[in-house]
């Protein structure tokens, strides 16, 4: 994923992508990640490993991909993928 | 009601409040945050974000728990008043406080010239708008980018610069890049991964000053040795400094390596005493670590903050049961698509072992030790050999590790290279 989607990049100060596209948030605890990769084969568009371990991963992935950023969640081996939806409203 | 107020939006906080949340706390909950924006994650601010694979508005973290809280964004913490209870605002404002979770991180460390710090081009990496700006005068193609400082944060701005394919600078006043993490051994075979990628390194030298064109940009940089490099995009990555001006005449301990904590994680006052009111974590607090015989550490570890922050949140919620914090430090750097992760601390390291693979074929796992115990352990493109040797850190195993065992042959013991105490 060298470039999931270009057109995001904003000027200073940067508006909060995942909020306003009702999308979801993530975060991957890459002190845990082992580079298993079932993230990247669970959901391709959202996970990819370059080099031997560096995961890349889509912080902000809109609403539609949440099926499969949940596949990728639940298929981690140790568990290091954390998800927000933020669809679902929290304050 | 009780009120629980978190100084500081970011990791630690968010995580903080959350572990109240959830472990019973049913209180009012007020976040305070110096940024406009709710916390976000800072790892990809060096990396993808800096080469355009993710927006700086998209990292905004994920929220783990319902927090039920009150947003106070945008407005800096200014002042403590313990006696009154209130923190207190810089637009004067005083939020009362029944228990307090100082989470205020850290900031860039400028350059230290004041013009110069000035110029335009002059960039510092730590927050979200920072990155945005350093990713939008990356993305114009400057002609070539200077870095200074050749830590962490300076490594992964130059790899990255690399990606795109930018002429890059690095000047490291230090012997190699990483040293005083790494020691100079390991440091050397990173400095050798940015040199074969294209990265300018120039080791043990010092940048004196920057120039401007008298329109106030700069345009190159002197070293001390006289030499200049041409340059309108200049990152200085020089280390953090906590944010702890704030706690100026609260009695609380603290300077600008951290606010100091008791083991249970309470902040101390000047006397030394403990304030069980008040709990700090992050990049902020100093405490002792367990595992290293009780030497005060600030740790800027994102697994830290994660933590650290959430035990305090259970102190704070009253969770009795919660056991002292002696959590592993541990972090992690991708650079020119290497991958390194650490567990343990190597400061005082006096010896150092390549315990799995080989620094030629670029995958190995180096081990620390420090008068015949481990302390330390990083694996290049390596991580499934360093939970092993983690828990060897944790429980303070002998060093060197293995002694002529079947399956390896004696280690042998290299001498880390790290900077003596005069020179760092």
């Amino acid at each position: 994923m060298p470039d999931p989607n270009p057109d995001r990049i904003g000027p200073s100060p940067s508006p909060d992508v995942s909020r306003a596209a009702g999308g979801l948030r993530v975060t991957v605890d890459l002190n845990r990640c082992q580079a298993y990769a079932q993230c990247c084969y669970a959901a391709p568009h959202h996970f990819a490993l370059h080099g031997a371990e560096a995961l890349h991963y889509d912080p902000a992935p809109t609403a539609a991909a949440r099926d499969d950023i949940e596949r990728a969640r639940v298929a981690c081996p140790v568990q290091a993928i954390r998800v927000e939806d933020a669809g679902r409203q929290r304050a | 009601m009780e009120h629980l107020v978190v100084v500081g939006a970011s990791l630690a906080g968010l995580r903080g409040a959350e572990a109240a949340r959830k472990a019973g706390f049913q209180g009012r909950l007020t976040l305070i945050g110096a940024e406009p924006h709710r916390p976000y994650d800072r790892p990809p601010l060096s990396k993808l974000v800096l080469t355009g694979g993710v927006a700086p508005g998209a990292t905004t973290l994920p929220n783990l728990e319902p927090l039920d809280a009150e947003w106070r964004l945008g407005s800096a913490a200014a002042g403590l008043d313990r006696s009154d209870r209130a923190v207190i605002l810089e637009s004067g404002d005083r939020v009362a406080y029944d228990r307090l979770l100082i989470a205020t991180g850290a900031r860039a460390r400028p350059w230290p010239d004041t013009v110069q710090n000035r110029f335009g081009g002059v960039h510092t990496l730590r927050s979200r708008d920072d990155a945005a700006a350093l990713r939008g005068a990356l993305a114009a193609g400057p002609g070539r980018v200077l870095v200074i400082g050749g830590g962490f944060i300076g490594c992964e701005v130059a790899a990255a610069c690399r990606d795109l394919d930018l002429p890059v600078t690095l000047v490291e006043s230090g012997a190699t890049v990483l040293e005083r993490v790494l020691g100079s051994h390991l440091g050397s075979v990173v400095a050798a991964l940015h040199a074969v990628r294209g990265v300018d390194l120039r080791l043990g030298a010092k940048v004196e000053a920057l120039e401007d064109d008298d329109s106030g940009h700069v345009v190159r940089a002197r070293l001390a040795d006289g030499r200049t490099i041409e340059t309108t995009c200049v990152v200085v990555a020089l280390g953090a400094v906590r944010n702890t001006e704030w706690l100026s005449g609260s009695g609380l301990a603290f300077d600008e390596g951290g606010v100091d904590c008791d083991a249970d994680g309470y902040v101390l006052d000047t006397d030394g005493r403990s304030d069980r009111t008040i709990a700090a974590a992050g990049d902020v607090a100093r405490f002792p670590h367990p595992i290293y015989d009780g030497r005060r550490v600030a740790l800027e570890h994102w697994g830290h903050a994660v933590a650290q922050g959430a035990h305090a949140g259970r102190l704070l919620a009253g969770q009795a049961s919660s056991p002292a914090y002696a959590e592993v430090p541990a972090f992690w750097s991708s650079q020119g698509g290497v991958t390194l992760k650490m567990a343990g601390l190597t400061e005082g390291a006096d010896g150092l072992v390549i315990a799995q693979g080989d620094p030629k074929t670029g995958r190995f796992l180096a081990l620390y030790g420090r008068a015949g115990r481990c302390i330390a352990a990083v694996s290049f493109d390596s991580v499934r050999w360093l939970p092993a040797y983690a828990e060897m850190v944790a429980a303070g195993a002998p060093f060197p590790p293995i002694h002529g065992a079947v399956d390896q042959g004696r280690l042998r013991v290299l001498p880390p290279g790290f900077p003596k105490e005069d020179e760092r």
